[in-house]
């Protein structure tokens, strides 16, 4: 436990002591914004016509704050995160292995994966911290509006599985490699593939589209943004986790035997 | 404490090192010798389990390297050939994160810090990102690194590579100054370093041991008889002629000297035969001017030079 916590410290320190942390927040932070202005003005300009179509005595079709903004809004959110996290993990092993310090985590007394734990938790946290951030544009609604505070908080519950998924496709990409761009390009090419892999089920045989569109990222997401947490979706993010950190103590461990 | 038996490391097809066998008792400085690519760097990795070996065994403090790797890694202290450090790291926090990972209990970990710091000079560069230190800083932070849990074990990388000479002074102290509680195991293709800082050599060339023992026996048992330098005025035929007839002489070989008329002749004679004294005897009778005679003692570089020679002979 007590190496974890090292390694974790180490990572996250490393993260705020460059300008990788505050870039990549700031970026994040102007895009969303900058997307989530635009939901509410569209959001307004239903509004408005509503109002009037109330006045001539039409029907009213259901306009849902939540609906409207706050899912469109993640479902924009989760995609700027499939580009940004391969860039927040793929220093975590090609790092240490172009600088000559993996021989010195794998000459001391500490395993595999307490390294590998570390770092994970590591950029997981910075994750967390950035998407936290979004917060402000909830608490927004809450200041104009009404939002349902349920499937905003469900929502990110499910935030936080999917950023693990994502970190744990890029840290196995870093370990493969000592090239950071390689790494960048391996896990954003595995995620986009993973994302788009239920297109493919359309033009699949009922079991292989079955298989399919369990394994897509995303479909598993649509749940948690409705407010459902569905112990079948945690645990296909749990496992999906749990496979890419197996992986990836595999492929640090078969660098001693490779060479 | 560290035990070395037929340890082979074979990369694909090519054997880096084959059969090398050695050991390192307690609280000695055993030098590893050898040229660029001769096996050095592998073995120093086997025995820090960064490598699995192909074949052979190793322990250090008794125990195996594979068997209880965890157990060896906390007895060692690993200086690679480039310093391991993190470059957006200070020098206290870099080192305080490795004591950590090395076991060091957090009570005493400032205090080892601090300690280690001060022996290697570091200490007024504590709050210095270690990416913007000097190469020679560099290598000082990466052996603190390898001291800061107090290891019983060293095991040093050509650590003075890339300093200064008055770096390397330092250095050397440091590394000196733990022998007796610590077995320090260090590597180098510079020849003089052995002679200052070790205890025993360990010379290795193309992945064999080639010798084994003290700079000082290595160095008697490698004389196939002595080399006496004399140097004498006189006619060359003569003298020659002279030291020839001493008995024991087996060959004399001349070489011009800077003065005229007088000569230098390398006499080598049979090994357990000193002839100095009959040899000077019969110089001073014949006439001739005896200005200097001495017994030229073997380097280690001429050791090494000629057990890389016999090698590439015995091939």
């Amino acid at each position: 436990m007590r190496n974890i916590f090292a390694v974790f410290a180490k990572e996250l320190r490393s993260y705020f002591v460059s300008p990788v942390a505050y870039v990549i927040a700031g970026v994040f932070l102007f895009l969303t914004g900058y997307l989530f202005r635009n939901i509410l003005m569209q959001f307004n300009f239903l509004c408005l016509q509503f109002v009037q179509r109330e006045r001539f005595g039409g029907a009213l079709p259901n306009l849902n704050l939540n609906e409207m903004v706050v899912t469109q809004f993640f479902g924009i959110m989760d995609f700027i995160w499939l580009l940004v996290v391969p860039m927040l993990t793929m220093r975590l092993y090609a790092e240490e292995k172009k600088g000559g310090t993996m021989e010195l985590l794998m000459t001391s007394p500490i395993t595999t994966v307490q390294v590998l734990l570390g770092k994970f938790f590591a950029c997981l946290t910075l994750y967390t911290m950035i998407v936290a951030l979004t917060l402000v544009f909830c608490v927004l609604l809450e200041v104009y509006g009404e939002p349902d505070w349920g499937p905003i908080w469900s929502a990110y519950f499910g935030y936080i599985l999917l950023g693990g998924t994502f970190i744990s496709v890029g840290v196995l990409a870093s370990a493969l490699t000592e090239n950071q761009v390689v790494a960048v390009l391996l896990s954003f090419g595995m995620l986009l593939l993973l994302w788009l892999i239920d297109w493919s089920a359309s033009f699949a045989g009922p079991t292989a589209a079955k298989i399919l569109s369990y394994l897509s990222l995303i479909q598993h997401l649509q749940d948690f943004q409705r407010g459902v947490i569905d112990s079948k979706d945690v645990i296909y993010y749990l496992s999906f986790i749990f496979v890419a950190l197996f992986l990836t103590t595999r492929i640090v461990e078969s660098a001693r035997w490779r060479r | 404490m560290i035990e070395v038996n037929g340890l082979t490391k074979h990369y694909g097809d090519v054997a880096a090192i084959e059969g090398v066998t050695f050991n390192a008792p307690e609280g000695q400085i055993l030098g590893f010798l050898g040229p660029n690519g001769a096996g050095k760097t592998t073995t120093m990795r086997i025995l820090t389990c960064f490598l699995p070996p192909t074949g052979g065994s190793a322990s250090v403090g008794g125990c195996d390297v594979v068997e209880q790797s965890m157990e060896v890694r906390k007895k060692i202290g690993y200086l690679p050939e480039h310093p391991p450090v993190y470059n957006d790291m200070t020098v206290k926090s870099y080192l305080r994160f490795v004591g950590k990972i090395k076991g060091v209990p957090s009570a005493q970990l400032a205090g080892r810090v601090d300690q280690t710091m001060e022996m290697t000079g570091t200490a007024h560069v504590h709050n210095t990102v270690v990416g913007h230190l000097s190469k020679g800083y560099k290598q000082r932070v990466g052996l603190a690194q390898a001291l800061v849990h107090d290891p019983p074990v060293l095991i040093l990388d050509e650590p003075t590579v890339g300093l200064d000479p008055k770096q390397i002074i330092e250095v050397r102290e440091v590394i000196k100054s733990l022998s007796g509680d610590h077995t320090v195991i260090l590597s180098t293709h510079i020849l003089p370093e052995v002679n200052l800082t070790c205890e025993r050599v360990v010379i290795i060339n193309n992945g064999r041991i080639a010798g084994e023992g003290t700079p000082e026996s290595l160095t008697a048992q490698l004389k196939d008889g002595e080399v006496l330098r004399a140097q004498v005025s006189g006619p060359e035929e003569q003298v020659n002629t002279t030291i020839t007839g001493v008995p024991g002489v087996l060959e004399v070989s001349i070489e011009p000297a800077r003065e005229a008329g007088e000569a230098v002749y390398l006499i080598t004679t049979m090994p357990g035969e000193d002839v100095r004294d009959e040899l000077s005897r019969q110089l001073v009778n014949g006439g001739f001017g005896l200005r200097e005679l001495r017994s030229l003692e073997m380097t280690l570089e001429d050791i090494f030079l000629r057990l890389v020679a016999e090698e590439v002979d015995a091939q």
